[in-house]
């Protein structure tokens, strides 16, 4: 069985790199990734614009989703009852069944006339998809934080308690430097999760194919770029989709890579 | 390994195949699958829908995806039938195209727009990413935020020909929206949008504008007044057999095209009356 799951990644990988990799040396590893000019009709394939978008936008995510993911973990091994908690987890879990084309109406309608008339732009822009890409990985952050701190050896809340220590100085100083790697690991299975979303992202970001200059401005992810013209692509743009699927395969595979190297170390 | 666990591999194995064979061996049964731009998507699911009714165990599969990937799909025999708004470029003449209807491409802004018209070359400019705030063609002082289709899309293929011409590109700032519902939806929304749709699609909900004091109207493309004007076309690989003729005649008949002039299509067959709209 597991032998089959990892040959079906290699064969994808495998597919993915065939496809792509020729592209990238026809036109260059430099102008295709530092290129800011997306034009596959003339030639163009600057993905640069895609990786700034992704960045920025992941980067939101993390502002929205790690404060909030923290705070709520805290809170559910910390300071409430069990019953409570009995509670709130299965709607934290419902948060991840939503599918993601809802959060994505969801932003299109309630958010982005919001922010097109408070803050202005078009509304269509990184700050909405930051937002709701938060809250699509409150799940992932939250559930795997708390794992880690109700991992934490009793003796260290108590060794802390019983020096002194107050409740919030000992969650704050002993429990999260504690269990700080698998609020890392969490942090970073969150930034794989923000990377690859694909459906919600192209509803509410705009998809304008430039650089992005603020907040406010409409921007597209290596994601999106792949989902808006993958129907119709042929040829060179069509391997220069596939190329960059092979970008975000290196990125995500080294993300996950470093979730388990920092999740082992705290282990030890 | 022992036998078993042998066993239990190859059964699963013979699992996965067979998902992946028998689904394919169904499509061959009966069906017409008619793939490609989401301009022509509506119509023909109406069309359809009515060609149904009449024809009860035939079915018709209609799907979107863009022109180009609906030409594609023709080509290498994924689909029966292509869905285009925009004429055949020269790589892909070997297929047989059959205009069924002609749709104008209206030029859209907001409700509460003061603009009532705008000249060709005023859209070219602000398209082109040269015209950047409202004012400069009349308007308040608001920066403009210009809507498109994405790069397959047939409309934006002749909003590219014949409003940008052969040398202009739109604008790399432009927000990309992939379908014509999809533009209607963000223009109607922001005060300060101008996007183009069928149209066929322009309903209460967003503004058509003149375009060099000409008025988007069916009577004003049957008069050759409104030149921003596409023919949908239904593509084949070959000339048409069965079903998909069946379909293709159901279309082209007066009472297809009574169907698709009622959405606000326009039918350059000078003999048949221009409805009037819903």
């Amino acid at each position: 069985m597991a032998l089959s799951s990892i040959s079906v990644l290699a064969l994808i990988a495998f597919f993915i790199f065939e496809e792509g990799l020729p592209l990238m040396w026809k036109v260059g590893l430099q102008s295709f990734l530092l290129g800011d000019r997306w034009f596959p009709s003339k030639g163009s394939f600057g993905i640069f614009p895609m990786i700034v978008g992704s960045f920025w936008v992941t980067l939101g995510a993390l502002v929205v989703g790690v404060p909030l993911g923290l705070a709520c973990a805290i809170f559910l091994c910390e300071l409430t009852s069990p019953k409570v908690g009995m509670v709130l987890r299965p709607m934290i879990q419902l948060l991840a069944a939503i599918p993601s084309v809802i959060y994505g109406f969801w932003g299109l309608i309630v958010l982005v006339p919001l922010i097109r008339n408070h803050l202005g732009g078009p509304g269509l822009s990184i700050l909405a998809g930051s937002f709701v890409l938060g809250i699509m990985i409150l799940p992932t952050i939250i559930s795997i934080s708390e794992d880690s701190l109700r991992a934490l050896p009793r003796i260290y809340k108590e060794g802390a308690l019983s020096l002194g220590a107050t409740h919030w100085q000992t969650i704050w100083r002993v429990l999260l430097p504690a269990a700080r790697s698998g609020i890392v690991a969490s942090i970073i299975l969150g930034m794989g999760r923000a990377l690859g979303e694909t459906m919600a992202m192209i509803m509410i970001l705009g998809n304008a194919a430039q650089m992005p200059h603020s907040i406010l401005n409409s921007a597209r992810t290596l994601t999106t770029n792949i989902g808006i013209e993958m129907g119709y692509a042929s040829g060179n743009h069509r391997a220069a989709l596939f190329a960059t699927g092979v970008v975000l395969f290196f990125i995500i595979m080294g993300l996950n890579s470093l979730a388990l190297v920092i999740s082992r170390k705290g282990r030890a | 390994m022992t036998p078993t666990r042998a066993t239990l591999r190859i059964l699963s194995l013979a699992l996965c195949l067979s998902q992946i064979l028998l689904p394919g061996c169904h499509r061959k049964q009966g069906g017409v699958s008619v793939v490609g731009s989401t301009s022509v998507q509506p119509f023909a699911e109406a069309l359809a829908e009515e060609f149904m009714v009449g024809h009860s165990t035939e079915k018709i599969f209609i799907q979107g995806g863009g022109s180009t990937a609906g030409i594609q799909a023709v080509f290498t025999g994924a689909a029966q039938v292509g869905m285009s708004s925009r004429k055949l470029e020269e790589n892909e003449k070997a297929l047989i195209a059959v205009p069924i209807i002609y749709d104008a491409i209206a030029v859209i802004v907001h409700r509460t727009n003061f603009l009532d018209s705008l000249s060709m070359d005023q859209v070219r400019e602000i398209y082109a990413g040269r015209i950047t705030r409202w004012k400069e063609v009349g308007g308040t002082d608001r920066a403009i935020t210009v809507v498109t289709r994405e790069e397959g899309s047939g409309t934006r293929e002749t909003f590219q020909n014949l409003v940008m011409g052969k040398k202009e590109e739109i604008s790399l700032g432009a927000l990309v929206q992939d379908s014509n519902g999809a533009i209607r939806q963000v223009v109607a929304d922001d005060p300060n949008a101008i996007g183009f749709i069928s149209l066929g699609l322009v309903n209460e909900r967003v503004k058509a504008l003149k375009l060099d004091g000409t008025e988007p109207t069916v009577e004003n493309v049957r008069a050759h007044r409104y030149q921003i004007v596409r023919p949908f076309l239904f593509v084949f690989k070959a000339p048409p057999q069965g079903i998909a003729k069946e379909f293709l005649e159901y279309v082209l008949s007066p009472k297809g095209q009574k169907l698709l002039m009622q959405e606000g299509l326009v039918s350059m067959d000078q003999n048949l009356p221009s409805e009037a709209r819903k």
